[in-house]
């Protein structure tokens, strides 16, 4: 039997998954218009390489990669760019970001699919199909994938960890993925297998998905692979890549490292799903599961295309007349939706409709009593209180002591608390004051360099004006002196000494001063000085014409002469 | 007696030239206070505190002068001074500026390389006659381009939010009203 682990803390909130697996997942009918953000990865924004107008088929890249951490991005459909603009993002902010609009044909015209071969070719061509096919994580963080399969340098892959934890109230599209596509996700395992030459293979799953854990059994099985497939107790968040890996291998990823400077690596069902599709079917990341819940009459797992408005996604769920708003993500992590116009992006698994019934508004935060709930929760095992305090009093280096930067994020701290603190909404408050500083830091570092780079050219620029001037002032003294030597004059001739020098240089500088006063005052020369004979013909026939139109010769340059 | 005498005066040259030979050893090069107030201060170079650049203002303050008169640091900026020097906070002795970065109207620049030559952190490239223009991300927007362009192409831009410089806000409390209690 394998020998599982444990963390510390976690939480148990009602799961709510039952409803939306009740039916198989159905492939989402296609909307009028596609919003497509370019910026969809952690990391550098693609680039648009089609411009409004163009046909582009299902498939055809639309943003190119910039930079090795960053994911291309493709038409998810066949049709016509329509716009490449600022459109409002799924992003807790509401702001807007570049996105490719497009108008789907309803052909569905495929690009040329090319399988690749992925078995033949060497690593970083297969991470470089990767990145070009825009496979990121699928699991909600983005980053793109290919970036992750690079074991660390000394030290041996031991566990490879595939994450069907999926531990959020709400959230099934990885649940339903494993049961419909089990061979699919273990092929995609096998690929990335190959890359990382780990020892072993966990797939994780929480359970209570029996049936998940049962097709994924079975999928190992039918591939003749020896991939372990665990079912983990469910407690949320199990389904974090931190905690998966720490009940199922022990190990806990130290502060700054990476999880493969332990020899593990953790990816999505879904992410390794889309690279099997990419790689053996050729066709990139396009569209992917969202489960659309909460308070609708269908809930159900919809197979949508990137880029679908959530308003149309919403509807095929059939939303109740109550519905006050739409949650990305799930009920812990999530965020609402800044309006119904934002589309899907790669990241998006989970839409759930909001009404007062379902989440009845944050009740008013007390005064922390020191209880202590949200320490004995926390599956980080950090003081939630402590940062909770210096957050709020703006303390931010008090904050990193108390290791901020390892929260997740998961909200188990705010789930307990009694004094129903946001204590999240405080720790990201820190957290982006805390990037935002280090950023102003850096920059101010590189500011002070370059203000001290180009103290020290001007420096240098100016001995060296010097030094050229008075070379040339000592060359002219000489000559002048052979001159004299030559004439015969009986003047008495002075070798040129450093008196001499300074003072043939300042009269150099008085010169090339004088040179450039007269050249200042100079008029500059007007086109229509200088004229040959043609060109003054044509402004003889273009005065006739005006005279006889009744228009007076333009006086002033810029005078319009219609007014 | 004359030996203790003799031990004692042979400790003293000892420690003496330990001391001395620490003193070259471990010499602190510049001083630590001015270098301190540098890094907090926030590099703009704009001269706005009266003082040609960050370093001459982070001297005089060492030697005294008032920690509230750099612009660009803000608020934020003077607290940190007085935490470093345990001198009281005062008020800003200017108005709080959000960030902004310089923007060349590349249809009237007539390359006369004028604010070239002022930017003091080099964030403007362009030769002689040819267009300039500002390299955003090294610019700290200081200003002190706008004054010397012959045609006033140069303007300074406040910085947009996007979705990769915006910040989590401190959470608010919001003020719920309480059902009224009956009345028994
Ligand atoms: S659970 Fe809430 S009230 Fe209790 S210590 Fe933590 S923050 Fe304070
Ligand atoms: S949100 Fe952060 S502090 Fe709170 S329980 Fe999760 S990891 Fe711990
Ligand atoms: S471009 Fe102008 S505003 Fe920006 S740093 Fe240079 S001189 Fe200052």
């Amino acid at each position: 039997m394998f020998q599982l682990f444990k963390f510390n803390g976690g939480v148990k909130p009602p799961g709510n998954k039952a409803q939306s697996v009740g039916q198989p997942s159905a492939t989402a009918p296609l909307p009028a218009r596609l919003v497509v953000p370019l910026h969809q990865n952690i990391g550098g924004t693609p680039r648009p390489v089609v411009k409004a107008g163009d046909r582009v088929l299902k498939g055809q890249l639309i943003g190119e990669a910039d930079g090795w951490i960053s994911a291309a991005v493709h038409a998810p459909t066949s049709g016509m760019v329509r716009d490449i603009g600022a459109y409002v993002q799924p992003h807790p902010s509401g702001l807007s970001a570049v996105s490719v609009v497009i108008e789907p044909d309803g052909r569905e015209e495929w690009i040329e699919r090319q399988p690749v071969d992925y078995r033949n070719l060497p690593t970083d061509a297969v991470q470089t199909a990767i990145r070009q096919a825009g496979i990121v994580g699928l699991g909600g963080a983005a980053f793109p994938t290919h970036g992750k399969t690079t074991p660390a340098k000394g030290v041996p892959m031991e566990e490879l960890i595939i994450n069907g934890g999926e531990c959020e109230p709400y959230i099934t599209c990885d649940d339903i993925l494993m049961r419909e596509q089990g061979e699919g996700i273990v092929r995609g395992t096998a690929i990335i297998r190959d890359l990382m030459q780990p020892k072993k293979v966990l797939i994780g799953i929480e359970d209570n998905k029996p049936e998940a854990i049962a097709a994924m059994r079975a999928a190992v099985a039918a591939c003749g692979e020896n991939f372990d497939v665990v079912a983990v107790p469910a407690l949320y968040p199990a389904g974090s890549a931190k905690q998966l890996t720490r009940m199922l291998t022990g190990k806990e990823v130290p502060v700054g490292k990476r999880s493969t400077d332990i020899g593990t690596q953790c990816f999505n069902v879904g992410t390794v799903y889309a690279v099997w599709r990419a790689l053996a079917l050729g066709e990139p990341l396009i569209d992917r599961m969202i489960t659309v819940t909460g308070n609708v009459e269908h809930p159900r797992n919809w197979r949508a295309p990137i880029g679908m408005p959530i308003a149309d996604l919403l509807a095929l769920g059939g939303p109740k007349a109550d519905t006050d708003g739409v949650i990305l993500g799930g009920p812990m992590m999530g965020f609402v939706a800044p309006d119904l116009t934002v589309s899907t992006v790669k990241a998006t698994n989970c839409l759930i409709a909001r009404s007062r019934t379902l989440f009845p508004p944050a009740p008013p935060e007390m005064p922390c009593i020191r209880c202590g709930e949200c320490a004995r929760a926390c599956p980080q095992d950090l003081q939630p209180f402590e940062m909770y305090w210096f957050s709020r009093a703006r303390n931010f280096g008090k904050t990193q002591e108390y290791h901020i930067f390892d929260c997740i994020e998961c909200g188990c701290c705010s789930f307990v608390c009694p004094s129903r603190i946001p204590l999240v909404q405080y720790f990201r408050f820190a957290k982006s004051e805390i990037w935002a500083r280090e950023g102003d830091k850096k920059a101010a570092n590189s500011a002070k360099e370059r203000f001290e780079y180009k103290k020290a050219r001007e420096e240098r620029e100016k001995a060296e004006k010097a030094e050229k001037l008075a070379k040339a002032a000592a060359a002219q003294a000489a000559k002048k002196a052979a001159e004299a030597a030559a004439t015969g004059d009986s003047l008495p001739v002075t070798t040129p000494t450093a008196d001499d020098a300074e003072a043939a240089k300042k009269a150099a500088i008085a010169a090339a001063m004088e040179r450039a006063k007269a050249q200042r005052a100079a008029v500059q020369p007007r086109n229509t000085d200088a004229l040959n004979a043609d060109q003054q013909h044509a402004i003889d026939a273009v005065e006739a014409r005006r005279l006889q139109a009744g228009l007076e010769t333009p006086a002033a340059d810029n005078e319009n002469p219609s007014s | 007696m004359l030996i203790a005498i003799a031990i004692m005066a042979l400790g003293a040259v000892i420690l003496g030239a330990m001391l001395g030979w620490a003193s070259i050893r471990f010499k602190v090069e510049g001083d630590p206070l001015v270098e301190k107030i540098d890094s907090v201060l926030p590099q703009t170079q704009c001269g706005q505190c009266g003082y040609p650049g960050c370093r001459p203002y982070a001297e005089a303050i060492a030697k005294g002068e008032e920690i509230n008169l750099c612009p660009p640091g803000g608020a934020e900026g003077v607290q940190k001074l007085a935490d470093l020097l345990g001198r009281e906070v005062k008020a800003l002795d200017a108005e709080e500026k959000p960030k902004q970065v310089a923007l060349i109207d590349e249809n009237t620049c007539i390359g006369c390389t004028l604010c070239i030559q002022a930017c003091p952190v080099d964030a403007i490239v362009g030769a002689a006659k040819q267009l300039h223009t500002v390299v955003a991300k090294l610019c700290t927007g200081c200003e002190l381009c706008v004054p010397p362009c012959p045609v006033e192409c140069i303007r300074m831009e406040a910085i947009p939010e996007t979705i990769d410089n915006w910040k989590w806000k401190h959470p608010v409390i919001a003020i719920q009203p309480v059902p009224a209690r009956k009345v028994a």
